[in-house]
């Protein structure tokens, strides 16, 4: 499989790559060595980790970190941003149809079925219109890249994508050891996001907020992956991180305790599952949650972000349908491609992926992180057949895609610098406009060959430039 | 400022003191037992420190014979003792990471790289460690920390209440090494004016970091009733009792100033209370009325303002 290596075009290296390459190959080796460890060093200084607790060993864990950043060129990227944007209203065009009247349904595009029977659409909210009809305020986007001008998008994440703290510590980490690289090019900043983020949830205030809206990020402990985030955002939007313990509902309204008594909360971003949300609504046994949260959330006394049952948008089942709802809602041709996704619940579908596994990609519809998937290329015979015993026992579980040849970027390795698969994850924020930061978190597989990007897997992350005109 | 946000800020200055005192709990003891002994040999003195740290029995149960790799295995290691220096340092730094916004970067630096050296020290070998270095190491990584919210702590809420946590917690630990000395050390009335009640006592106040400092203040000889004093009513002195307490009622009045009437003050009247009640005092009364005994309300007195602090500010009035 030959693959798009994004620094060259043909054998010519690409002009926003020139001064990276050359910067490379200046690089004596024990210099680089250097650098790698006093960024590793960096990283755990400041505490960036996630936190695997119940593994044994040391709970703070590294994200591997790829000093090589990954370069876009303005017009590369402003199309880029269209497509985002545009996917990014047609999903949240589409949850509150699906909330409302379901013309998408009714008009026969979606069948009733994958949106109503899913175990992410949420009975409890219908009828309800979230404050300005928003149900996503933070969607991440995966997106991969199979030629110059073709990208893919691989899934949405609607309700808490994560891995923003690394788009925003990569790019710190970059120039603090690297100035002299910031002075030459002219990489669009992305540290403006915290600002847009509580931009975008003081937006999303409910109807009887009459005041500057107070806003708190809900996450569900320190226990939790990615509390590292959760923490970094709330420090740098300036608002109080807390917990469901810290948050109690008395009659119209959520209140959070403090040394002051009761204060009042207006728009929670939550990084729990909705599931967790509120033991009245959701799961009873539920100890991360606020009791009575749902019925305040109803009333318009508090706005939760993103609204509960957004995850009914990013399912695996959905997904082949958003081109659909950009043509249903906006009456625009989509400008990014969904990846051609077989679902296995279809008879013709189904013949077509046991005749083809050992060349597809196959998915877990509820599943994340990297794991439960078949990579068949990649895979044994004895695998691949395993898995296919896997696929008959519950065909309606499985979406298949073909293996994209997904596009490298030159990556630090052992004895130098070598071609590493990447994907991208922009996140997009909605509340009275749709705001786009100039960058995103690339992630890469380490591993020679993997196309597998997760963190759980043996991936790494680096700096996304985006170059100015 | 969210009550559990507050509740972590004064643990972790609790925390944070308490490592510090299981350090030098750990140096008076290793002083001690370099002393020729009186009765039960130096098993005695070190049972009586585990005493003044409230685990005594813990010890026993898990290492029965006490000896100088166990005590400080113990004191030191041990995160099954909620009070060593590797649990207090943990807690202090899990503290500091569930509320990492509420920290300066510097703060929250010494804090974690406080911890990265602890669990770099834990992997070495027990034989390339001796007493000296872990109660060096533990007093210059604390003293980092509390430099670091000296110097760049917003002075908001949030910093009165870690220093209150300090302040509180030095006050019971002063008390409690002083009750030590007294009470346990020394169990014969003979004893006291001897060479070795001298002794003991230059060791308390080396393990106060207080030896020099006495000097100063006093001049000459070292006696029972000049120590006492120095380390209970001397307001020049850090680590007395009354300078703690002063600096905990100095911080209360802060939050008071701060909150205005709608919040309940009845710590801060509690500890001016006591406090009022230790500057009316004497050394001599103090020795009359039985210096155990009046350890032993002092130490009851904290216990009821730290339960007090609960009480008005960490439940968020509901």
């Amino acid at each position: 499989m030959t693959c798009y290596n994004e620094m060259f075009e043909g054998d010519r290296v690409r002009e926003p790559y020139a001064r990276l390459r050359e910067w490379v190959e200046t690089m004596p080796d024990d210099f680089r060595q250097m650098k790698q460890a006093e960024a590793e060093a960096l990283f755990r200084r400041i505490g960036i980790t996630f936190a695997v607790y119940g593994e044994g060993g040391d709970p703070d864990r590294l994200i591997p970190f790829d000093m090589m950043p990954r370069v876009f060129e303005q017009a590369e990227w402003r199309r880029l941003e269209r497509g985002i944007k545009q996917r990014a209203r047609a999903l949240n065009a589409f949850l509150r149809d699906v909330y409302g009247r379901g013309e998408i349904i009714r008009a026969g595009r979606i069948p009733a079925r994958l949106v109503y029977q899913n175990a992410a659409y949420e009975k409890a909210v219908v009828g309800f219109v979230p404050p300005r009809g928003v149900y996503s305020h933070i969607i991440g986007i995966d997106l991969v890249r199979t030629a110059k001008n073709e990208f893919y998008v691989l899934e949405d994440n609607c309700r808490t994508p994560s891995g923003v703290s690394y788009m925003l510590e990569n790019r710190e980490i970059m120039m603090r050891m690297f100035p002299q690289l910031f002075r030459g090019n002219r990489i669009e900043p992305v540290d403006q996001y915290p600002e847009l983020l509580r931009r975008t949830l003081e937006s999303v205030a409910p109807a009887k907020c009459s005041e500057r809206p107070t806003c708190v990020i809900l996450t569900p402990g320190h226990y939790n992956s990615a509390y590292y985030e959760h923490s970094f955002l709330a420090n740098l939007m300036g608002v109080e991180l807390v917990e469901g313990q810290d948050l109690f509902v008395d009659g119209e309204f959520c209140y959070m305790r403090t040394t002051t008594g009761p204060r009042r909360v207006d728009v929670i971003y939550r990084r729990i599952d909705d599931l967790f949300l509120d033991p009245l609504c959701f799961r009873p046994d539920s100890m991360l949650g606020v009791p009575g949260l749902m019925d305040v959330y109803r009333s318009g006394g508090v706005s939760i972000c993103s609204a509960p049952g957004a995850g009914v948008a990013d399912d695996k089942a959905i997904y082949t349908f958003v081109p659909d709802m950009v043509r249903f809602y906006l009456g625009e041709e989509p400008i990014l491609n969904n990846v051609q996704t077989w679902t296995l619940w279809k008879d013709d579908d189904y013949r077509y992926v046991m005749e083809h596994l050992p060349e597809l990609v196959v998915k877990e519809v509820h599943g994340s992180g990297g794991y439960g998937m078949l990579v068949g290329p990649k895979s044994t015979k004895e695998e691949v057949e395993a898995f296919r015993a896997k696929i008959m026992a519950n065909p309606s579980n499985y979406i298949a895609q073909p293996t994209l040849a997904l596009s490298t970027c030159p990556t630090f390795v052992e004895d130098g610098i070598a071609p590493r698969h990447v994907d991208l994850r922009p996140f997009c924020l909605c509340g009275d406009r749709i705001e786009l930061v100039p960058g995103g978190l690339t992630r890469v597989a380490l591993r020679e060959g993997s196309l597998v990007v997760n963190s759980s897997q043996g991936g790494g992350v680096k700096d996304t430039w985006v170059l100015s005109e | 400022m969210l009550s559990r946000t507050a509740s972590n800020l004064f643990w972790m200055g609790r925390n944070l003191e308490r490592a510090e005192t299981a350090a030098r709990l750990l140096d008076v003891g290793q002083r001690i037992t370099l002393l020729p002994n009186t009765e039960a040999g130096y098993q005695n003195e070190w049972n009586s420190l585990l005493q003044a740290s409230g685990t005594s029995a813990l010890f026993a149960q898990k290492y029965g014979e006490i000896s100088q790799e166990n005590i400080e295995e113990f004191i030191f290691f041990d995160r099954d003792n909620p009070s060593s220096v590797a649990s207090c340092l943990e807690k202090a730094r899990e503290g500091g990471r569930i509320v990492r916004t509420a920290l300066t970067s510097q703060v929250w630096d010494a804090l974690n790289v406080s911890y990265q050296e602890l669990r770099k020290i834990e992997r070495m070998p027990r034989s390339k460690l001796d007493t000296a270095s872990l109660t060096d190491f533990t007093t210059s990584h604390t003293s980092t920390v509390r430099g670091a919210i000296n110097a760049t702590q917003l002075r908001n809420d949030g910093w009165h209440f870690m220093n209150l946590g300090y302040g509180l917690e030095r006050a019971d630990a002063t008390a409690r090494l002083l009750d030590v000395k007294y009470f346990v050390l020394l169990p014969r009335i003979e004893f006291v004016g001897s060479g070795l009640d001298t002794y003991q006592w230059q060791v308390i106040l080396r393990a106060l970091s207080a030896h020099r400092a006495y000097h100063w203040a006093y001049g000459g000889d070292i006696t029972a009733g000049q120590v006492a004093d120095f380390l209970i009513l001397n307001g020049e002195s850090p680590r007395s009792l009354i300078t703690s307490l002063y600096e905990a009622v100095w911080h209360l009045d802060g939050l008071v100033r701060r909150y205005g009437d709608g919040v309940p003050t009845s710590a801060r009247d509690k500890a001016r209370e006591v406090l009022t009640a230790l500057q009316g005092r004497q050394i001599d009364m103090i020795f009359d009325e039985g210096l155990h005994e009046f350890l032993s309300w002092f130490i009851n007195e904290l216990s009821t303002v730290s339960n007090l602090v609960h009480q008005d500010y960490l439940l968020g009035g509901v």
